[in-house]
């Protein structure tokens, strides 16, 4: 029920009409919850594109001292997710024609959704690597070579036939910020190790405590939507 | 409005594209602190499939459509986009509502360019004042006033507007990222003051009876729905009391496609609107009252074809005329010795100098008019949305990460809020390529930031950054807008014009009253009024307009029908 709710949108409620005094809006039961991924495993990426976008992710966000990176936090899975559902068929996006490039400030004009995006700019990517890279395909390079690949992307430096190079770096690069640092339910942020990276406390949502104290650190450990290991809110 | 009108006796059908949206359902703390859903997804944001427009900087360009929600977010559902505001609760100044007559009269007419379609509002402050303090109790706004009745208080804002009643309840508290930049501000000599709030500083009380709760500080406030009952909207002032009138009826997701007139062009016989199964229907009234967000309001009028819309070239026209935004830059500050975690934040926590806001300073020579309030808020830490790292940092990759980490708890921003000048040129007219779901042609949006804007930014960097540095911080960063107005990076659901009131016919759409000059049963409600947009949220004074019409209708428009002023 719950995945019904994100998947249809806001607005795609019946109609409804409410008498004032007679009719009460307050319905038990109507709880908007969000929709968590319950079954780990990709379902839109092929092995080949998973392949790409977990070594595409981990050079954004890189695993280091500081902590874990986007690949281990799951932020693949994240994006896999995000691209088989309402957001990756650009369901509440107005797609309608005619298709032009315009400016900049112009924002986003691609007719592509994005999985359809993910999906031909990955095979773009990977058969230029191959064929200027002898055979190889982006996962097998270096972190160098990898990044120069992903610089020329954000550059619009790489001619991806159909996809926009610009516009497939900006996707990506959200969505890896989205899969590291949102809440645990949607498949990224493992662990919380993107907000414990950050000292970000997560879903919590009473601070009374700590207004007057100025430049103390916040010793209290982060909470998802869910809980924390040691306190689960689903119970 | 329908509160207003419904108290006085009157039946009121409200019809509404969105669907019914309630605390306890829609946006409970055990769900509501989700950035991705809310903030990135819009789960509470209207959506481009259903309603946009198209967009350009200049008249030479092809408009595109937003495909994509970016600089503003209009909300859609009951309670509209206040339900996801930050609670930043301003009046605007005297010299707004008089802004021409007022600058004549300090610089002489020649300081406003050819191209600035500068016009008075038809109304004063002083009219205004009494629904302003209305909108404040039913609000519970929590602040320190400046000016009760043209006695100075410390410790408010001295440049505003004599009020009179101080605000309902005490101002909030201020974390640490807040109190240095007003103990900064304050050793510049300037005149700090805490943000008029939204967010309940303590529990509260309504004149209607409807009771709020502390704000705790969750840092959940804007593009969010409060799951506390601490952040004032028409969820937690007005709708568990309109609610229970028995002369109120409410329709969900129905959305008004047209308002009819009768044969002589001059009297509305009601709207046509389609409900969710696409069904069409036509609803008779003897009043129609368009209270849609301003773009929607602007649209509406113009598919309906009333009014004479608005031509840049000849000057002709009036419905989507002054067009007007928000300018937004920012300047960041990065510490070395200061943890000031941001996530303990709310949407109208902060400190605000206006010193260089309105008239309240001389603008001779500056080459620009009006101004902005500065502030240094802390509303949230929101992690993905909340990235300030320092000038010179690379955008990703393992310098991006440290930067980001190591900046995350002892960064913060300082920020304008810029006032927009109507131009000639920037306007809301209809889009001749691209349809709405509807088969209406959408909306088109020409703006661009002009001179004024971009002199007054250029000003005000300065005064941020003198600002700024006097906190003492290890480094700060520039964030300007510019120099033309991108509709991809959010910066403020402050959207206004196309529908502006004014003295006059031959200026503006509607009258002082918000009624519609040509259709004396039409009123037409909302930020779209604004004949220009002032150095201050929005909020307030749509509020106070939206009391000031309901009154103008309840005690003269309902007795004597007709319209309210002569033209």
């Amino acid at each position: 029920m719950a995945a019904a709710s994100i998947a249809l949108g806001a607005n795609e409620a019946p109609a409804r009409e409410i008498k004032g005094g007679a009719d009460d809006p307050w319905l038990p039961h109507q709880a908007d919850a969000p929709a968590p991924l319950e079954k780990p495993g990709y379902l839109f990426f092929t092995p080949e594109e998973a392949v790409f976008v977990e070594a595409a992710t981990e050079r954004l966000i890189p695993e280091d001292n500081l902590g874990p990176g986007a690949k281990e936090c799951g932020v693949p899975l994240f994006i896999d997710h995000q691209l088989a559902g309402a957001y990756g068929r650009a369901g509440t996006w107005y797609m309608q024609g005619p298709w032009g490039k315009g400016q900049d400030t112009q924002g986003f004009q691609s007719r592509m959704t994005p999985s359809a995006l993910y999906r031909a700019a990955i095979k773009a990517i990977d058969e230029h690597v191959m064929s200027s890279q002898g055979g190889k395909l982006f996962a097998d390079l270096s972190s160098e070579a990898q990044e120069a690949i992903l610089s020329d992307l954000e550059g619009g430096k790489l001619d991806l036939g159909g996809a926009d190079a610009k516009t497939f770096f900006k996707m990506l690069w959200q969505n890896t910020k989205e899969g590291m640092f949102s809440d645990p339910i949607y498949g990224g942020n493992k662990d919380m190790a993107g907000w414990k990276m950050l000292g970000f406390p997560g879903a919590r949502y009473n601070y009374l405590d700590w207004l007057d104290r100025h430049g103390e650190h916040y010793d209290q450990p982060p909470v998802g939507i869910r809980g924390r290991p040691g306190w689960n809110s689903t119970g | 409005m329908a509160q207003e009108l419904t108290a006085a006796g009157h039946d009121v059908l409200a019809l509404e594209r969105g669907s019914w949206r309630d605390t306890g359902t829609d946006f409970a703390p055990s769900f509501i602190q989700d950035e991705l859903r809310y903030r990135y997804q819009g789960h509470l944001f209207e959506q481009t499939a259903q309603e946009t427009l198209t967009f350009r900087n200049t008249p030479d360009q092809t408009a595109l459509p937003m495909r994509r929600l970016g600089s503003f977010l209009p909300g859609t559902g009951v309670g509209g986009s206040i339900l996801h505001w930050n609670g930043q609760a301003f009046r605007f100044l005297p010299y707004d509502f008089e802004i021409r007559g007022k600058t004549a009269a300090r610089y002489g007419e020649t300081v406003i360019p050819a191209d600035m379609t500068l016009q008075d509002w038809g109304v004063t402050y002083d009219e205004l004042e009494p629904h302003y303090t209305r909108w404040e109790e039913l609000c519970g706004i929590a602040g320190q006033a400046g000016n009760v009745s043209g006695k100075k208080l410390p410790g408010g804002n001295p440049f505003e507007g004599p009020r009179s009643k101080p605000y309902p309840t005490p101002p909030m508290k201020q974390t640490y990222g807040p109190t240095l930049f007003g103990e900064a501000a304050g050793s510049l000599k300037l005149h700090p003051f805490p943000c008029p709030s939204g967010n309940m500083s303590q529990a509260y009380t309504n004149p209607l009876g409807v009771s709020m709760a502390p704000c705790t500080y969750c840092g959940f406030c804007e593009k969010f729905g409060c799951g506390n009952y601490s952040k004032a909207s028409a969820q937690t002032t007005i709708l568990p009391v309109l609610m229970q009138n028995k002369n109120f009826t409410l329709r969900t997701e129905c959305e008004v496609t047209r308002i009819n007139l009768d044969g002589s062009g001059t009297h509305a016989t009601g709207v046509t609107y389609i409900d969710a199964q696409g069904n069409e229907f036509e609803q008779p009234a003897e009043l129609v009252i368009v209270c849609a967000y301003i773009l929607h309001n602007v649209h509406l009028l113009m598919t309906s074809g009333i009014g004479t819309r608005y031509d840049p070239a000849t000057g002709q026209g009036t419905l989507g005329k002054n067009y007007c935004y928000q300018l937004t830059p920012s300047v960041d500050i990065f510490f070395d010795d200061k943890v000031l975690n941001p996530f303990v934040g709310a949407g109208a926590l902060g400190m605000i100098v206006d010193d260089w806001n309105g008239d309240n300073f001389d603008h001779t020579g500056l080459g620009f008019i009006h101004g902005g309030y500065i502030a240094g808020y802390m509303t949230t830490g929101r992690p993905i949305e909340t990235e300030l790292v320092p000038e010179g940092t690379p955008k990703w990759g393992a310098k991006w990460k440290q930067a980001f980490v190591k900046n995350y708890l002892t960064s913060m921003s300082i920020s304008l809020m810029g006032a927009v000048m109507p131009n000639k040129v920037n306007c809301l007219d209809l889009d001749p390529t691209y349809r709405d779901v509807y088969g209406r042609p959408l909306m088109r949006m020409t703006f661009d930031f002009k001179q004024n804007e971009l002199k007054l930014q250029d000003f005000a960097m300065g005064k941020m950054a003198e600002i700024a540095k006097a906190m003492h911080p290890r480094e700060i960063k520039k964030s300007p807008r510019g120099p033309h107005y991108d509709i991809v990076p959010y910066q403020s659901t402050h959207n206004t014009g196309g529908a502006i009131m004014g003295a006059n016919r031959r200026e503006s759409v509607v009258n002082r009253y918000l009624q519609h000059w040509d259709v004396p049963n039409l009123f037409v409600v909302g930020a779209s009024a604004f004949p220009h947009n002032s150095g201050y949220n929005p909020t307030g004074t749509v509020s106070a307009l939206a009391l000031w019409a309901a009154e103008a209708i309840r005690s003269q428009y309902l007795k004597h029908p007709g319209p309210l002023v002569r033209s």
